[in-house]
């Protein structure tokens, strides 16, 4: 395997592990609070539509776009991903934004399961739909993820692989410990994926533009791929920089229990 | 009329996200790359060196834009 399909599956692998640990965050706060079974079938429901999502998008992609214009079009949506997931990190790391929290997630879930009060009937409605709803929308961003780097570099079953990995890896893990992961740093890893999608999206969608000049070919980088090294370390860099200009004057270290978290997923 | 507002709200929070300000950022870029390639002013080198270029500086002009109020 060369170095290339190996930095698509880590880049894949780690963008769907972040996304991974948020949806079953949810997912255990409605399977302790409520019901296992409701919140197993909600997941498992989303995780069919996932899949219907990526072959019907995989398929239109592929078959409907040109080249470049497949590139302007995910390369700039990526590089939009990326930016934001780069700027949440630049302002957490400057202290300007509160550092997210699983563990607060976790209880603000657990107090909104407690909180809807009980379903009659089989299906605990409550935590089948906070389940579908958290698998999918953290799942939508992972499935294009994949598309994205699998097309981009001919090579889905390797981005898949990456994905699946996380995906496995994270079950494993909850089921190991029965509590949210929040002892993994998911700012870190999102600040690591906000890099790489920001340096992939910059490279595709610069690319792509050359589907408005004749002949609809990309535009060239010099260096090609080996560009795409150049822009991690420009963007990461840039985003040391922004860190060091924005960080915010230093204060007395907060107690315990006080430090600001965000519980927005 | 209810399911067409709530699509799309989906995709706006998908695509868009918190910070409108960021896709905003990124079209800018790639409109003054555009402008610049149409009226040949540089070759492909010029041309992927500029766009890198507009995108980091839109990014930082949106991020200096979002910590501004927080100055005062």
């Amino acid at each position: 395997m060369d170095a290339a399909t190996w930095g698509l599956i880590i880049a894949t692998f780690v963008a769907c592990f972040v996304e991974m640990v948020e949806a079953t965050t949810i997912v255990m706060a409605m399977g302790y609070t409520r019901s296992w079974r409701s919140a197993l079938i909600g997941t498992f429901a989303a995780l069919g539509v996932l899949a219907v999502v990526t072959l019907a998008a995989g398929y239109a992609l592929t078959s409907w776009l040109p080249e470049s214009a497949l590139q302007l079009a995910i390369g700039g949506l990526l590089l939009i991903f990326g930016l934001q997931w780069l700027r949440k990190a630049i302002l957490r790391s400057s202290g300007r934004k509160a550092i997210h929290d699983e563990d607060a997630i976790y209880q603000e879930e657990v107090e909104a399961a407690k909180a809807a009060g009980d379903t009659k009937g089989g299906l605990d409605l409550f935590a089948f739909m906070v389940s579908f709803k958290g698998v999918f929308l953290e799942g939508m961003e992972v499935v294009f993820i994949v598309l994205t780097f699998g097309l981009n570099a001919n090579n889905i079953p390797a981005a898949s692989l990456g994905a699946i990995a996380a995906v496995v890896m994270v079950l494993g893990i909850a089921v190991a410990l029965r509590r949210p992961l929040s002892m993994i740093n998911e700012n870190l890893l999102k600040y690591a994926v906000g890099l790489l999608l920001a340096s992939f999206g910059t490279y595709w969608s610069v690319e792509g533009i050359g589907i408005f000049r004749d002949g609809r070919e990309s535009l060239d980088w010099p260096g090609h791929d080996l560009m795409i090294l150049a822009l991690l370390a420009a963007w990461f860099v840039l985003s040391r920089i922004f860190i060091a200009v924005l960080r915010t004057p230093a204060t007395p270290t907060p107690a315990a229990g006080q430090i600001p978290v965000e519980v927005k997923k | 009329m209810k399911f067409l507002k709530a699509f799309g709200q989906f995709w706006y929070d998908f695509i868009i996200g918190d910070d409108w300000k960021i896709a905003v950022a990124v079209v800018l870029a790639l409109g003054v790359l555009l402008v610049a390639m149409v009226t040949d002013l540089f070759g492909d080198t010029g041309l992927t060196l500029l766009g890198g270029a507009a995108i980091v500086i839109a990014f930082a002009i949106s991020l200096a834009i979002d910590v501004r109020p927080k100055r005062r």
